[in-house]
């Protein structure tokens, strides 16, 4: 069955017919031509496909486009602005942060959503009492483990993000 | 994957009477279970009605001091509400120790409780499975069974329950309100969850078209509370065991306590039997590893996951020692 949804993808409203049966990562990528998020698992379990829905990291490949009608979604492609590339970004390229790049999008996205939510005070797995969480190393692998790396550039990943978020 | 209408409900009550009315319907919250599992063939709606607008971002107090969480809201909202962190904290580390940031970004209480068993074989369409089609068998008690239960199995069905907050939620004594077609009913989170027996294809007591719209907490229980998850990574994986405890200590005695299991059975499950031995007792480290060792006792192996019994136990001899105290270091190794 179709419906026809509209989805604000990095900054440009988008009008399209998808099948309801359509993930939000598949809109983004067979319809729309946007490419930047990937998809690696299809099931959750990689975040290669993070995006930001409405500022939140989400995984799209769990969301049905039809679910997202309306939604501002940013992808790694659309987190640049005129003066160039996100700081997320520029620190992952600085920190040799990436390989062959594959799980990279979803990295710089998942990073963006992390670094609001410990400015937001958001807890982890790993913050202790009810101090505002720091970024430690330790914070960052906590709050990263939904994106997996299969060329092992965690340590790059984990400076790139801390010399964000300091 | 069928294909499948989607509406996005407006209120409570027409989304209950349009799911109740077609059993071929399903509510649709985050997505983040149903969506994979309508990937995999696991379930084939023809009607999907989204109710994660509704009752979404509602925590509010009640007049006896608790809480009640809207069904909606988000499993990363909910762990990092200020009332939530300071009076429940036990609700918040189950909730943390859960999945990923972004996949508790999308998730929502009622989703969370009302996920399915991860075993395997119910994961994948070609299997076998008593739980997805009733009498073709559980592949699971001869075969790979590392994650299955050692508490409340039968012979039909060894899985285990996934969800890291349904096992606080039981410790924390919390009800869920339910909509129904005839109305609302209070069903305590204790009381939801089924053991498989003959009929495994059910893991909760709702009935189909049943709404859970919002989630209620008595006052805080007060003491001290811990959610431990042991797993294979140190995040991003389900427990192979939990414990969610409370306890509350007086003059050296354990005054009263809530001792909870993820990880063990089809449902999360109340460690009654240690609760019992405990109550009024000094928490010694004998008197500890004997309620352990108490709650245990029925507990039926599978052959891939016996270690599950020492890992059990140890986890929660080694949450008690932190919660009480005033327990002796263990005199040896054993
Ligand atoms: C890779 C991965 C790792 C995970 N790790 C963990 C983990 O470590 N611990 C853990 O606890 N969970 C884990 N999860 C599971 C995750 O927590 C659940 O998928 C999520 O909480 C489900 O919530 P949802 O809102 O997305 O539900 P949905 O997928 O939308 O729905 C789930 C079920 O609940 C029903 N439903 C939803 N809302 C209602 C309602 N209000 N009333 C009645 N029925 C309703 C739906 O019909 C469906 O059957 C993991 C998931 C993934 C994909
Ligand atoms: S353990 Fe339960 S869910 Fe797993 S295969 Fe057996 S019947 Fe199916
Ligand atoms: S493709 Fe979405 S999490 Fe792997
Ligand atoms: S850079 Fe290759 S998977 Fe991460």
């Amino acid at each position: 069955m179709e419906a026809d949804i509209t989805l604000r993808v990095d900054g440009e409203d988008r009008k399209v017919t998808v099948d309801t049966r359509t993930t939000l990562l598949d809109a983004l990528r067979d319809r729309l031509g946007v490419t930047a998020p990937k998809k690696g698992c299809d099931h959750g379990q990689c975040g290669s496909c993070t995006v930001l829905v409405d500022g939140r990291r989400v995984v799209s490949c769990l969301s049905l486009a039809v679910a997202r009608d309306g939604a501002e979604v940013t992808t790694a492609a659309g987190l640049a602005d005129a003066d160039g590339p996100h700081p997320v970004q520029r620190a992952f390229v600085a920190n040799d942060a990436l390989q062959c790049g594959f799980c990279t999008p979803g990295q710089v996205c998942s990073a963006v959503g992390v670094l609001a939510e410990v400015k937001a005070g958001w807890p982890s797995a790993v913050t202790e009492g009810d101090a505002a969480p720091e970024l430690t190393d330790a914070e960052v692998r906590e709050r990263m483990s939904g994106n997996l790396c299969r060329c092992g550039a965690y340590p790059g990943i984990v400076a790139a993000i801390r010399e964000v978020g300091a | 994957m069928k294909p499948f209408a989607y509406r996005r409900a407006t209120d409570a009550r027409s989304a209950v009477a349009t799911v109740a009315a077609d059993p071929d319907a399903a509510f649709l919250a985050g997505g983040t279970n149903l969506v994979d599992h309508l990937k995999l063939g696991v379930a084939c709606p023809s009607l999907l009605v989204d109710v994660s607008d509704l009752a979404a971002d509602l925590v509010e107090h009640l007049p006896d001091g608790g809480l009640r969480i809207g069904a909606g809201t988000r499993n990363s909202d909910l762990a990092a509400h200020p009332v939530v962190r300071a009076h429940y904290p036990l609700l918040s580390e189950a909730l943390l120790s859960g999945a990923s940031g972004q996949l508790r970004n999308a998730a929502t209480t009622a989703g969370n409780l009302l996920q399915r068993t991860r075993c395997g074989y119910f994961r994948d369409a070609t299997a076998p499975c008593n739980k997805r089609e009733p009498g073709s068998g559980c592949p699971a008690v001869a075969g790979h069974n590392r994650h299955h239960a050692i508490l409340g199995a039968s012979p039909d069905c060894v899985a285990t329950h996934p969800s890291d907050l349904a096992a606080a939620m039981v410790a924390l004594d919390a009800t869920a309100v339910v909509l129904g077609p005839d109305g609302e009913r209070r069903v305590p989170i204790g009381g939801l969850y089924r053991l498989p027996g003959d009929d495994p294809t059910r893991d909760t007591v709702l009935a189909h078209g049943e709404l859970i719209t919002a989630v209620e907490l008595p006052a805080p229980f007060g003491g001290r509370a811990r959610y431990r998850k042991v797993r294979d990574r140190a995040s991003f994986a389900f427990a192979l065991v939990s414990v969610a405890a409370a306890v509350r200590m007086h003059d050296g005695v354990v005054e009263d306590l809530r001792l909870v299991f993820g990880g063990l059975a089809h449902r999360p499950w109340r460690a009654a039997h240690a609760e019992d031995a405990l109550r009024g007792s000094a928490p010694t480290e004998v008197a500890l590893r004997a309620a352990a060792d108490a709650e245990l006792l029925d507990a039926r192996t599978l052959s891939g996951n016996g270690f599950k019994v020492p890992l059990a136990r140890n986890t929660l001899v080694s949450v008690l020692r932190e919660l009480t105290d005033g327990a002796a270091e263990p005199e040896d190794d054993a």
